[in-house]
């Protein structure tokens, strides 16, 4: 069974937010969309986005970590957002493990959102239905995009290829391997929702070893 | 479960396109988010941007695009845009913000009527400065034949020191020039770069090198951005950089892990000094020692570095730049060993300059790359200077895994382009005799009159500045309206932003832009503006011409400007219109040609008087550099059928074929001359014969610099030629030093530093482009307002709390802002984002918006001038590097305290709002963009 998913990798991610707004302009104007904006010009402008960049500080001076943290929904295998829908608008679908929600179904009501874990949907105001990342389902299963596009636009933005996409559940796909291979971890695993998006860790490359040179 | 009803299949099919039966289209053209440059394609549906992507096929970003790129499309909605001509209503005061619709005609007729008789009489009161503009080609070109002097884009505000710095030592720099081989480095130090400069190569770059196991090492006060994903965070003081890079030489020469053989054949480390008046007087056999020339006592240059270096201990730039002398020592083993016992060669031959023919070329994997944070300091250009020689040390010059030169450079030190050198070059009615901008050789090509009176408005190229190589945007207005030089009638601006954050001391550079002499008129009689959207500074003009956005234009980003060559070869690009322009919005190129044709300036008019160019597209076809050069602005697809490569006849159909081949032209050296250009023989016949430069002479690396030693000769008295003026000698003697140094920048010697404890600098964040972006509804949605950014140790000493109201105060000015807590910097130093802050209603945004209530300009406390007491009691002078003329933007000292608990919880300054501009958007409390149903 396919699970496809995003691997992000938190060594090459420089928080440069291209995943935030290419996600919204892809999607704004594709079938997730309008993805509303509430005062756009004026005070605490606030719109839809289905994936931002935090951005957190680890240690203390002078041992400071800065760490971006690209976050979207993380398409769990067990999704807590899923079964508490009263309409049954948010779903996982079960060719490729995206979750989804139908608009014309969602009511807007946020069980979902208390739901998740991970505070990965977003309401949206005007429409006054749920809404989150897609893995932009219209482009990775598009019959008309070329080939190498049939990507999320996050993936195709990202200008440090922080950005991984496929089948986790294919044991040989760039994901599976990144993941096997350079440590991949899961948030918040004890919440058992076996999230399908994985993170890649930082990795320090250390002072040339004198010995060996 | 709350599961009430059963599941169903969905009745939403994410799968269905929307707008069935819409038409779809794809056109390519270049980026103009920022000044990157990328290859985008826009995706039009029912003839609206869909969405803008990376061109996979473009050499530059590959496919990729960054957080301002994908945001293109809220450019074009923003209620912001200028859509009409405007100029001030009759009767109504400058700066109060009443327009009135004007039509095109009617401004042209005004500038016609207006420059013309500038032009007859006196072409140096008219003034053409513009902001971030990459159409230097062009600007330049028409400042030069109106034969104006008083011509600069914003570099002297911006960076010229890494430019200057670099070119007078390397013959290059970074950015457009050059930059780091990251393909091949196994170290890489990146110092005083925030998140920009060269945003998506960079990115590219970045992310390949980390994930091959190379080692990224960030020097930087603060870690944000790039420097998050460094392996190893040095943080280090403002404006100290020059100390460490003093003391790693320092360190390298004496552990002898340096590469001597480059320094032998490659800098001018063996020409020899005459030690009593520093001029070059013949050529050592060895690096080090003292030796008589015609009886008179020299030295090899290197050992003057070496002697130079000498006290500039670990434990000396310790003290200085707060790094520990251990971890001082540690960087330069590692920089040595890295360069000299991780060496590899490539097998590529190559012929130098002296006919040698070599079988490989010899990798240092060591890269750097630097930017404004050693450049915004008044003791920036040696600081820049000094990484330029280590970099030399390591023998990293155009060599793999080290510092790689783009076309057309390397130049000539200096290059071969001169300011005007006296009065004579601007005569009434003539083109200018020189370029307005270029490199000085020594005292007597700086732009000063008999009496020593700086020729250009903003002092460029005189005895306080003399090296001024992008002029001095900074200086323009406080001198326009002082009258010192001179006064001048009519100030051009093209998309600066100079009534906000493109200038120093904003709040009084606002009151100079209205102030009025004796006589009631204005100190800058006319103002005229062209921006593409409602900035601050379009608040103060006369007359506003409405520009078009990147989307709307044709461009041409030229081998003659700051192109987007690649390391193997020249590269230029273009621009072509995707959209129809915003109502009656005219490019500022379009305005150009039209007026120089009006003008009757000649290069935009034919023998006969007529006028010569229909239009922009027309121009770039078919303009030369000279009459059958066959050097245009662009270099691809010349000739009449489009088959000839940099020199060729004017091509009709070479707009065409840019569109085809996705806007960019790229011209791939022979592997043979893409290595060591400086002294590659090949390399340099080809440079010659397609005129990047004049001659095939090598170009050595001045370790010594012998130019500045020109300038320090007659602050000495001791040269003929020009004489600078007596209170200058002193200062022009101790910087004008051809060996490198560090010095505190110059503002300290001005500032009580105990009152002032702090240093404090910005940074620009990585999804917004100085003022560029603030109407733009989803990247304000990332950056809507700013802090201040204290560590948590200074600002719980000064009683600051997280998220609390505090004021920042120089000896300048002071201001009111929000502080955040960030154990990312160095407890010395507080910093915030760049241009977030807005005036009230600016960018037609709501008075209430964020970034006049919350954000805030850290220019407010910084000044444009310091006191020049050797001048005189009042005088000033630029607060700038005394070389370059770069603004010491980051050379202010700050003290921090806690706003009263019953101030108002908002910004200060504050400013009159602006009003809504005729032709300007309403904006929307609710946008819900969706493509293609208007």
């Amino acid at each position: 069974m396919t699970q496809l998913a995003l691997v992000i990798d938190l060594n090459v991610c420089v928080g440069c937010h291209a995943c935030v707004t290419s996600c919204k302009q892809w999607n704004t104007s594709g079938s997730a969309g309008p993805l509303e904006d509430l005062n756009p010009y004026g005070e605490s402008p606030s719109g839809t986005f289905f994936n931002r960049v935090q951005t957190y500080e680890v240690g203390e001076f002078p041992l400071t970590e800065t760490v971006h943290f690209p976050k979207s929904c993380l398409h769990c295998e067990d999704p807590p957002c899923v079964p508490v829908c009263p309409t049954g608008a948010s779903y996982k679908r079960k060719e490729d493990g995206i979750v989804l929600v139908d608009y014309d179904k969602c009511i807007g009501c946020k069980y979902c959102a208390w739901a998740c874990p991970y505070g990965a949907r977003e309401l949206d105001e005007g429409r006054k239905v749920m809404t989150k990342c897609t893995l932009c389902v219209d482009r990775v299963t598009s019959t008309t995009l070329p080939e190498d596009e049939r990507k999320p636009a996050c993936v195709m933005a990202c200008p440090t290829s922080a950005r991984l996409f496929g089948d986790v559940h294919d044991e040989n796909s760039e994901v599976s391997v990144a993941i096997r291979e350079r440590g991949g971890y899961a948030l918040m695993p004890e919440w058992e929702t076996k999230p399908a998006n994985q993170y890649l860790p930082r990795k320090i490359t250390e002072l040339i070893d004198e010995a060996k040179l | 479960m709350l599961n009430l009803l059963r599941p169903t299949p969905p009745v939403h099919d994410p799968l269905e396109a929307p707008l069935p039966g819409a038409t779809h289209e794809v056109k390519k053209t270049t980026c103009y988010m920022c000044a990157c440059r990328c290859g985008i394609r826009v995706h039009l549906r029912n003839g609206e941007v869909r969405y803008i992507d990376g061109n996979p096929d473009h050499p530059l970003n590959k496919g990729v695009i960054c957080a301002k790129g994908s945001s293109g499309i809220m450019k074009q909605e923003s209620p912001a845009r200028l859509t009409v001509p405007l100029k001030r209503k009759p009767g109504t005061a400058r700066g109060d913000g009443d327009f009135v619709e004007t039509t095109w005609e009617d401004v042209f007729v005004t500038l016609t009527e207006r420059l013309a008789k500038i032009r007859a009489t006196d072409p140096k009161k008219f003034a053409l400065f513009t902001g971030r503009d990459q159409m230097q080609a062009l600007t330049g070109l028409w400042a030069r034949q109106f034969g104006t002097p008083n011509y600069a884009a914003h570099g002297g505000f911006c960076s010229v020191n890494m430019a200057a710095g670099m070119i007078y030592t390397i013959g290059g720099s970074f950015w457009e020039f050059g930059g780091p081989d990251l393909d091949r480095a196994k170290l890489f130090v990146m110092i005083g770069t925030a998140e920009d400069h060269h945003s998506n190569p960079l990115k590219i770059a970045l992310s390949k090198f980390k994930r091959a196991g190379g080692r990224f090492i960030s020097i930087n006060p603060v870690r944000t951005g790039y420097s998050a994903i460094a392996d190893e965070w040095i943080p280090i003081k403002p404006g100290t950089d020059g100390a460490l890079f003093m003391a790693l030489i320092h360190e390298l020469i004496k552990s002898g892990e340096y590469d001597r053989e480059f320094v032998a054949e490659y800098t001018n480390g063996l020409d020899l000094v005459d030690l009593a008046d520093g001029l070059i007087v013949g050529k050592s056999e060895t690096l080090e020692g003292e030796q008589a020339v015609d009886g008179k006592a020299a030295k090899p240059a290197f050992e003057l570095l070496t002697e130079r270096v000498a006290e500039c201990t670990p434990e000396w730039a310790s003290a200085i730049t707060g790094i520990s002398a251990a971890r001082i020592v540690k960087l330069a083993r590692e920089l040595g060993e890295t360069a000299m016992r991780q060496s590899f060669e490539l097998p590529i031959a190559w012929t130098d300059t002296y006919g040698r023919k070599h079988e490989s070329v010899t990798g240092r994997p060591v890269a750097f790359h630097a930017m404004r944070g050693l450049a915004a300091h008044s003791n920036g250009f040696h600081t820049i200077r000094a990484l330029a020689i280590l970099m030399s040390l390591l023998g990293t010059i155009d060599r793999p895994g080290g510092f790689r030169h783009k076309a057309p450079f390397p130049k000539a030190i200096p290059p071969g382009v001169k300011p005007p050198k006296s009065w004579d070059d601007i005569k009434p009615n003539t083109p200018l005799g020189t370029a307005p901008l270029g490199f000085p050789a020594n005292p007597d090509e700086l732009s000063v009159g008999p009496d020593n009176e700086p020729i250009r408005i903003d002092k460029g190229f005189s005895w306080e500045h003399p090296l001024s190589a992008h002029g001095m945007m900074h200086n323009v207005i406080t001198n326009a309206w002082r009258g010192d030089p001179y006064r001048i009638d009519t100030l051009l601006i093209f998309m600066a932003n100079m009534a906000w954050n493109s200038t120093m001391n904003t709040s009084q550079v606002r009151t100079m832009l209205n102030d009025r002499d004796e006589n009631g008129e204005y100190k800058i009689p006319f103002i005229a503006v062209c921006d593409a959207f409602a900035s601050e500074m379009t608040a103060y003009a006369d007359l506003i011409l409405p520009d078009t956005t990147y989307l709307e234009r044709h461009d041409a980003m030229s081998l003659l400007d700051r192109p987007i060559s690649e390391f193997d070869g020249p590269m230029d690009s273009v621009r072509i219109p995707v959209v129809a322009p915003k109502g009656q919005c005219k490019p500022f190129q379009e305005v150009l040609i039209e007026l120089g044709g009006r003008l009757k300036l000649p290069a935009f008019t034919t023998a006969e008087g007529g006028r010569k160019f229909k239009g922009y597209e027309d121009f770039i076809i078919n303009w030369e550099t000279a009459p059958g050069s066959g050097i245009g602005f662009l270099s691809g697809w010349r000739g009449v059928d489009g088959d000839k490569a940099l020199i060729g006849e004017p091509n009709p159909k070479q707009w065409e074929m840019y569109a085809e081949n996705n806007c960019v032209f790229h011209y791939e050296l022979p592997e043979s001359q893409q290595w060591m250009r400086n002294w590659n023989r090949d390399y340099l016949e080809f440079a010659k014969d397609v005129a990047f430069n004049g001659s095939i002479e090598p170009i050595r690396i001045h370790l010594y610099s012998p130019v500045l030693q020109s300038f320090r000769l007659a602050a000495q008295g001791k040269r003929a030629g020009k004489q600078p003026p007596e209170h200058l000698r002193e200062r022009i003697e101790k910087h004008f030093d051809p060996l490198p140094f560090w010095s505190p920048p110059l503002e300290y010697a001005a500032t009580d530093l105990e009152k002032y404890p702090l240093n404090a600098v910005t940074q620009r964040p990585m999804a917004m482009y100085h003022s560029w972006d603030s109407q733009n509804a989803w990247l304000r949605q990332i950056h809507s307002h700013n802090y201040l950014m204290v560590n948590p140790l200074t600002a719980k000493a000064a009683g600051v709390e997280d998220g609390g109201w505090l004021w920042v105060e120089s000896q300048w000015g002071k201001l009111r802002c929000m502080c955040r807590y960030t154990e990312a910097v160095e407890p010395g130093t507080v910093w915030t984002w760049n241009a977030i802050g807005k005036s009230k209603s600016a960018w037609n945004l709501a008075p209430q918006a964020d970034e006049s209530t919350k954000g805030f300009l850290l220019n407010h406390v910084i000044s444009e001038e310091l006191p020049q007491p050797a001048a005189g009691v009042g005088k000033t002078i630029s607060n700038s590097d005394p070389v370059t003329g770069q603004a010491g933007w980051y050379d202010v000292r700050v003290r921090i305290y806690p706003a009263a608990t019953d101030e108002p919880k908002e910004t200060w300054p504050r400013f009159a709002p602006m009003k809504r501009m005729p032709g300007t958007g309403i904006a929307k409390k609710v946008q819900a963009y969706f493509a293609g149903t208007k």
